[in-house]
């Protein structure tokens, strides 16, 4: 029976995140290669990488990899200028200028609180109803912004209402609600609310105007 | 400004998965804070696309000093690099960095780009231009990347064959918890291709018992122990083998290799019984893993040299069953690939959810194609190739709903002016209209404004006069020319009655001509208010008229220019997809061929050996009879 002992085909793990290539050196009967370290989320499927490859080692393959590839990317750049002018068509479209009000929520900085949903009420109609994943609340946790809201209102003052439901380090539900009062002139307008725990000692929600 | 460009470039830079501080209150651009919540979830298309719009629009500012993103604009410059090499695009994530490196920038910013770059050639095997751009880095590196350029270095230094220079970089590297197992490991590898076997045992050794508690830290020193005791076994020390091996835990992703290793190791010294015992554990795991069904073979191996051949024929036997089976498992995967359903599975939803995901296919009752694709899947090539096409796909779904889009957008524009042109003329008509009054009133009230001005520096009275003194005073001025110059008495009294009424006039003119003066200045402010109502008004219109008209003129040919970009880029896509899937199942294909040639090889192994192990016993058997007798 073949003894089959020996590590086949240890490879690379870069700190990039990604496993990068196989480098092809033999030392003894073991095959060893630099550990590129990364990423710890990635790790388990870096790890993974360290197995055997047999049928990508084959260079053909690999070579057509990367041609797709090469050509993948061309494509994703222009289907990006794509979106990016028909994004801009359908603001035109949608929301000009003249009427926009776009709505931001942010997570006031070091803020421990669980954002559950935020609902908003402009001049007393309910326009947005969100309600957070895991996901959603990690990216406002490090510093993302959602634009929650977009949509047309005359120019003047109108009224806004935020809810916010949400969870406390404890575990215990809580529920805030705040009424603002903002005013739309002629250009587009920008509405950033920060939200914070109620221990926080921040100002639970807090409006800013652009 | 420094420390949170670096914690966002670089945060991001590692896959957006290490802690990032919250940057939500220091932010004061929130479509860049809107790229970033796409970023951080994955979602590097609509970040960049947001990012890069948002760039462009500052680029074209005539004052960008005065626009939000002034403040943050290096943090996006770096963050489009960054976003890129998420999204896969190194050409344009390397031009991003590039123009980082190029522009004035100080030389941490400079430093942070050449080591993004130099990480960039090195993933794509641009080996020479990875050390390039490495030896740009000079002075001061920012602390939060020190480690990680020195262990670039090394890397690179390891895959152009300089273990020596790799040696050197490593040695005195003092890495941080995330990155100390890691440089261990390398650091023993190092040593041991560049020739100091012993010194890369120690150093293996060392990384194998490094304390840690993530998993990637777990991982590596598992590798560590794995490694070493493969080097051990193979230099003939079998006992420090086995003490390397016993130390890779039991549930990490080494273990079925560690646990043959270990079986291995005992065999290797003839203690066959307690070879055994890592065997028979690693028997009961995942039957499609190489390791477990290599270690089918290896337990009725040791039982046949333990002369239990009966065992040993049972256990051939049962290794037998289980390598037909697999073969069978390999053919319906082969069957179910060439049918396109690999392809399918790949792209379910759950692909795009949980980054582990792959490791979970191979539970699926419903994906006999993945069972023995994992470690093919897990290969970075491979996961590219993957990512490519689930980032066609979604171009794919995107381009299609851009093109509904589209049409939906002509509508829109066909019923807007379906609903404005008969309207407008008739608006237009009234509006000159009422445009020609304005003007007429505003013109009256600059006449007005322009008489109180006069008077303030030379006093007119009868300016101030009221509408009935205006008409006595016509009245007497008619009455004076009725009675004209005529020297008979009566005209005489008349025309002094007449001059009395005028002095009249003339005297309330004057004794009231501060109050009217105040009074009319009064009038004219409030006039003001009004006219100031008026014009916003008007203005109100008039942007309400020209929206009513932006509203549906002149999209046409933005329109038609779109609807033939998507167009032509659907069947490139579509074409592309077609090529990538072709491939990846071709790469599946082979590889399953090569692991159904392997597990044939074990059939017949097996095969014989239930067959060997058979007249073994029977001989076995025999002689003992034989012997009884």
């Amino acid at each position: 029976m073949a003894r089959c002992n020996r590590i086949a085909n240890t490879r690379a793990i870069t700190h990039g995140g990604t496993f990068t290539r196989m480098v092809a050196r033999k030392c003894a009967r073991v095959r060893c290669e630099p550990v590129v370290s990364s990423a710890r989320a990635c790790a388990f499927a870096l790890v993974l990488c360290l197995g055997s490859v047999h049928a990508l080692a084959q260079q053909n393959s690999r070579q057509q990899m990367r041609g797709l590839d090469e050509q993948v990317q061309e494509i994703k750049s222009d289907v990006l200028s794509i979106s990016a002018e028909l994004s801009q068509l359908e603001e035109k479209l949608l929301y000009p200028s003249g009427t926009q009000v776009a709505i931001f929520i942010a997570l006031a900085k070091g803020d421990q609180m669980r954002l559950d949903a935020v609902r908003l009420q402009v001049d007393g109609q309910l326009v947005a109803h969100h309600i957070y994943s895991f996901k959603e609340l990690e990216a406002l946790k490090k510093g993302g912004v959602q634009r929650i809201y977009v949509g047309n209102v005359a120019t003047g003052s109108h009224q806004l209402e935020v809810i916010v439901d949400g969870k406390l380090e404890g575990g215990a539900d809580f529920s805030r609600t705040e009424r603002f009062t903002f005013r739309k002139e002629v250009k587009p307008k920008l509405v950033e609310l920060t939200l914070a725990g109620p221990r926080s000692g921040n100002t639970p929600i807090a409006l800013g105007e652009f | 400004m420094k420390a949170p460009r670096r914690i966002i470039g670089l945060g991001l830079a590692l896959g957006l998965a290490s802690a990032r501080p919250a940057a939500g209150g220091d932010l004061k651009d929130l479509f860049f804070g809107e790229a970033l919540y796409h970023a951080l979830q994955g979602q590097f298309f609509d970040a960049l696309q947001r990012l890069d719009t948002e760039l462009a629009m500052h680029r074209g500012l005539d004052q960008p000093e005065l626009d939000a993103l002034h403040y943050h604009v290096n943090d996006a410059e770096f963050s489009v690099g960054d976003f890129e090499l998420n999204y896969r695009m190194h050409h344009r994530a390397g031009r991003a960095i590039k123009a980082v490196l190029e522009g004035a920038v100080d030389e941490a910013v400079r430093n942070e780009a050449a080591f993004r770059l130099a990480r960039i050639h090195f993933q794509k095997d641009q080996l020479d231009d990875a050390l390039h751009a490495l030896e740009r880095v000079r002075g001061r590196v920012p602390e939060a990347i020190k480690d990680d350029v020195e262990f670039l270095r090394a890397n690179v230094y390891m895959a152009t064959g300089r273990p020596g220079d790799a040696v050197k970089v490593l040695t005195p590297l003092r890495s941080d918890a995330s990155l100390a197992g890691f440089t261990a490991y390398n650091l023993g590898i190092a040593l041991l291709q560049d020739g100091h076997t012993q010194e890369a045992i120690e150093q293996l050794d060392k990384a194998g018992r490094m304390p840690t508690g993530d998993r990637a830290g777990l991982a590596i020193r598992d590798k560590s122990n794995l490694v070493l005791g493969t080097i051990l076994f193979e230099g003939g020390n079998f006992d420090r083998a086995k003490q390397s091996l016993d130390r890779v835990r039991l549930e990490g992703p080494f273990s079925n290799q560690a646990l043959l290793r270990a079986g291995w190791a005992e065999a290797s010294a003839k203690q066959f019984d307690r070879a055994l015992v890592p065997w028979n554990i690693l028997a009961q795991r995942e039957p499609t893993d190489a390791a477990v069904q290599e270690a089918m073979l290896a337990v009725p191996h040791a039982y046949a040299d333990l002369n239990l051949h009966g065992r040993a024929a049972i256990t051939y036997g049962k290794a037998l069953e289980l390598f037909t089976g697999q073969i069978g498992k390999v053919d319906a995967s082969l069957r179910s690939i060439r049918e396109g359903q690999f392809l399918k599975a790949l792209i379910r939803e759950e692909s795009r959810q949980d980054a582990d995901w792959v490791i979970t296919l191979r539970s699926l009752p419903d994906a006999p194609e993945t069972y023995y694709l994992m470690e093919l899947m897990a290969s970075h090539d491979f996961q590219t190739a993957l990512q490519n096409y689930l980032d066609l796909e979604d171009l794919r779904s995107r381009l299609v709903t851009w093109k509904g889009s589209l049409d939906a957008f002509d509508d829109m524009i066909r019923l807007r002016k379906d609903h404005y042109d008969p309207l407008l003329p008739e608006v237009d008509a009234q509006f000159r209209d009422l445009d020609a009054r304005m003007r007429l009133r505003l013109e009256q009230r600059k006449h007005l404004a322009d008489r109180l001005q006069i008077i303030l520096t030379a006093p007119r009275p009868e300016f101030l006069a009221t509408a009935d003194e205006q008409i006595a005073a016509e009245r007497i001025a008619f009455i004076e020319k009725q009675v004209g110059d005529s020297d008979s008495p009566e005209s005489f009294s008349l025309r002094q009655r007449a001059a009395r009424l005028r002095g009249a006039l003339t005297w309330r003119q004057e004794t009231e001509y501060h109050e009217r003066l105040t009074t009319a200045h009064v009038h004219l402010k409030e006039l003001n208010t009004e006219i100031e109502a008026l014009t916003q008004q008007y203005e109100s219109f008039v942007r309400t008229r020209q929206a009513a008209t932006h509203s549906y003129v002149g999209y046409d040919p933005q329109i038609k220019r779109l609807r033939e970009q998507v167009s032509g880029a659907l069947p490139r896509v579509d074409d592309l997809m077609a090529r990538q899937g072709r491939l990846i199942e071709t790469v599946a294909i082979n590889q399953l061929e090569s692991r159904r040639e392997r597990l044939v090889k074990q059939q017949t192994e097996a095969r014989y050996g239930v067959a060997d192990s058979y007249d073994r016993a029977a001989r076995l058997q025999s002689s003992a009879g034989e012997e009884g007798r």
